[in-house]
């Protein structure tokens, strides 16, 4: 049995599009393969200390919220880039996202900064991207396989030339609506528009956060790890995709 | 259940203004009207409203439901301008009541206490957009004054079209996203759209809302409710808790009490925002199980003990706000008690009805703050070993259901030994149970309502109560069902 350390960004603040239910989904699937789950609340006044977490997640927050953590995240840039060149698997939705590009441009210069952690910026847009999305995804070699959730963002985010999206938009918007690609992936570092939330009907993105973060624990390779039955999770997968080719964005 | 199928759904109509809405256009092609119109069809409001009740009674006939939006939505077409001309023909003026939360309920009360008063135009199936609107004015007759309820995203356009005598701001909850946008862009448009009230309009606001609280600031004459009984809060602020943030410096708020959400007594620790000094008040609260509560309602004209045929503080909160704007409508303490004395429920928010030999219990949840109350509702009078559970994901419902995984189910979990799940989004639910800690075993999983129903039904047994938890179009669908098999009224005829 393994102890896996999960560092939760602002937990107070970045909450908006049930996160927890991420959070529920990974304590859950590491507890029926024996291991523990401890998730560390980190808030404004804590440091992101490298080493001390296997994986970090950072949520989605309304415009107000976001805009409270922003320049304190932007701060910790340093100790998180530490932690992932050591290894630190991070999930990022939405806000989360956003924030660990360079930063978000307001219509209004409502500008904020970001920690640049992913080769990325934000542009907010007139017209909110809402609506069901179906993505296809190669994390891994050989491993080809969708992630099926809801996006909600007025920012447009444009990748830069070379850096590797999520996946490609099967339906949906995406990072901007244009590019046809979402999300993006940097070694164990994953951003993303999809919430839904996401873990609970795409498992296997999941299972994969779970293996980096063992990986890191442990300083070997990501291990392989037991099936599960995932039956509902594939039902759940299975009416939300349906829902993005029905009535995706566009 | 189809998006077809949803007369009297306020949740389901198209906006008829561009104007109030930042909601990306339908999907099906049309587009909000445009307003005010190029062009104005010189037709008498006689024979528009004639025409369009008409087509009321047309859309019963083709079993289209109520017939409840639909006249609206062809009045708002033929002269976007009847609904101002209607309004004013109300002798008595109008009232609105807008929050996310327990605004039918709210308004179902206010109606049971203007009543013995005033001959009503209430648009009681809850048909809430400008449409609906337009359609109870229509049907209004020789109603005296309006009682609206209002959609929140409709809110700014109706009060600049039918300039109510009175306005009422229950609370703001996170709600359906994908369609409201975020709970600050709500309360700024609301913010703008009090700030054009006319001077003499008054403006009753829950004072237990931080949001609703600094609308009314500075305005005079406004009146705040609220809750006083620390007896009855919640030990912490709920997950869900949406303005915990001072909406002055964005500080955390500490909660004296936290009755609702993040409805309470409130104070900023860095700049000072408070709460308000309430006008209209409940106090020494008691809450029997699932069937009534008891509280003092304290008002400038006296104290009152009011006996309350509902459970959950939710439903105190509507009592409260009932009470504050029947009194700037001239209610007196007795007429305000007696009321609230005689009425039981607004249509399917908390319904018991009978089937057969058993019973079911009709709670609709819809967003987290509401579900929440729901649930503690039900634990608070014995939690249930059995329960059906629907989420459905029309516009009405909300297209995104991430907002289950945010309700606090689990004080639910602990005493159920079964639990249906159901609806079009049947299986996102039952992952919300079984990685919330229930028992895979313990979850069973049908899509189709009615099998879901008469499962849950069945599992009941002879005698037993089935508690439905159901969105909103699952709860109008669960309706029908029950009304087509001849055991309860449909809920176009209720109300009335």
């Amino acid at each position: 049995m393994t102890t896996i350390r999960v560092g939760h960004l602002y937990p107070d603040y970045l909450n908006i599009y049930a996160d927890r239910g991420n959070i529920a989904v990974l304590a859950r699937r590491a507890a029926w393969r024996g291991h523990d789950l401890e998730v560390v609340p980190l808030g404004l006044a804590d440091a992101i200390v490298p080493g001390a977490h296997d994986l970090l997640y950072v949520g989605g927050g309304q415009d107000r919220e976001q805009l409270l953590v922003a320049e304190n995240l932007a701060a910790k840039a340093d100790g998180l880039r530490e932690a992932v060149d050591g290894g630190t698997a991070v999930l990022a939705v939405c806000g989360g996202y956003q924030l660990l590009g360079r930063g978000y441009r307001g219509l209004q210069g409502e500008d904020m900064p970001g920690v640049g952690l992913l080769p990325l910026e934000t542009v907010a847009g007139e017209r909110r991207m809402i609506g069901d999305v179906l993505l296809e995804c190669r994390l891994e070699p050989g491993l080809r396989r969708t992630l099926a959730g809801f996006e909600n963002h007025a920012g447009r985010t444009r990748l830069d030339a070379g850096a590797e999206p999520l996946g490609r938009v099967l339906a949906g918007f995406g990072n901007d609506g244009e590019s046809g690609f979402e999300g993006c992936r940097a070694g164990r570092v994953i951003g993303t528009y999809l919430h839904g939330p996401l873990l609970p009907r795409n498992p296997w993105l999941a299972d994969w956060l779970l293996a980096q973060a063992l990986a890191h624990r442990t300083g070997g390779d990501p291990p392989a790890l037991a099936p599960l039955p995932d039956e509902l999770e594939a039902r759940a997968h299975d009416v939300s995709a349906a829902r993005a080719r029905s009535r995706g964005g566009r | 259940m189809t998006e077809g199928n949803v007369g009297g759904n306020r949740r389901a109509e198209i906006p008829l203004s561009g104007r109030a809405w930042k909601i990306p256009r339908p999907r099906d092609g049309r587009r909000p009207r445009r307003y005010p119109p190029r062009v104005r069809p010189a037709v008498p409001l006689q024979l528009e409203v004639a025409a369009a009740r008409g087509v009321a009674a047309l859309s019963r006939l083709v079993g289209a439901g109520g017939g409840t939006t639909v006249p609206g939505k062809l009045l708002s077409r033929l002269d976007p301008g009847a609904i101002d001309r209607l309004a004013a023909r109300l002798p008595a003026g109008a009232a609105t009541i807008s929050a996310t939360n327990g605004k039918t309920t709210t308004a179902a009360m206010a109606a049971e206490i203007l009543r013995p008063r005033f001959r009503l135009a209430h648009n009681a199936a809850g048909a809430n957009l400008v449409s609906g609107v337009a359609s109870t004015l229509l049907a209004a007759g020789d109603a005296e004054l309006g009682l609206l309820e209002v959609d929140e995203g409709a809110l700014p356009e109706v009060l600049r079209r039918v300039l109510p005598r009175t306005v009422l701001l229950g609370n703001l909850f996170r709600d359906q996203l994908d369609r409201y946008g975020e709970l600050e862009l709500v309360a700024g448009r609301w913010r703008d759209a009090v700030a054009g009230l006319a001077a003499g309009t008054a403006l009753v606001v829950n004072g237990d809302d931080p949001q609703l609280a600094a609308v009314a600031e500075g305005r005079a004459g406004a009146t705040a409710y609220g809750l006083d009984d620390p007896g009855v809060a919640r030990p912490a602020l709920q997950h869900a808790a949406d303005s915990k943030y001072c909406v002055r410096c964005g500080t955390p708020y500490d909660y004296a009490a936290a009755y609702v959400g993040h409805l309470g007594d409130y104070r900023c620790p860095s700049c000072g925002h408070a709460r308000p000094p309430l006008d209209v008040v409940a106090r020494e609260i008691e809450l029997h199980g699932l069937e009534r509560s008891l509280f003092e309602l304290v008002t400038p004209e006296g104290t009152r003990r009011v006996e309350l045929a509902l459970p959950g503080l939710y439903n105190v909160y509507n009592a409260v706000g009932a009470a504050a704007l029947t009194r700037t409508l001239g209610s007196s303490p007795e007429e305000i008690v007696d009321g609230l004395a005689r009425f039981s429920a607004a249509f399917g928010r908390f319904e018991r009805i009978p089937v057969g030999d058993r019973s079911l219990l009709l709670l609709l949840i819809k967003n987290p703050a509401g579900a929440n109350e729901a649930v503690r509702t039900l634990v608070d009078g014995g939690p249930p070993r059995l329960a059906v559970v629907a989420l459905n994901d029309a516009i009405a419902d909300g297209r995104d259901v991430s907002w289950i995984w945010d309700v606090d189910f689990e004080p639910l979990l602990v005493g159920l030994d079964r639990l249906v799940a159901t609806g079009e989004r049947a299986a996102e639910l039952a992952l919300r149970f079984r990685y919330g800690g229930m028992d895979a075993d313990a979850i069973e999983l049908e899509p189709s309502l009615e099998r879901a129903l008469d499962r849950g039904l069945e599992l009941a047994g002879p005698g037993g109560e089935l508690v439905v938890l159901p969105t909103y179009t699952a709860m109008l669908a669960l309706q029908r069902l029950v009304a087509d098999r001849g055991l309860a009224r449909p809920y176009w005829e209720r109300g009335r």
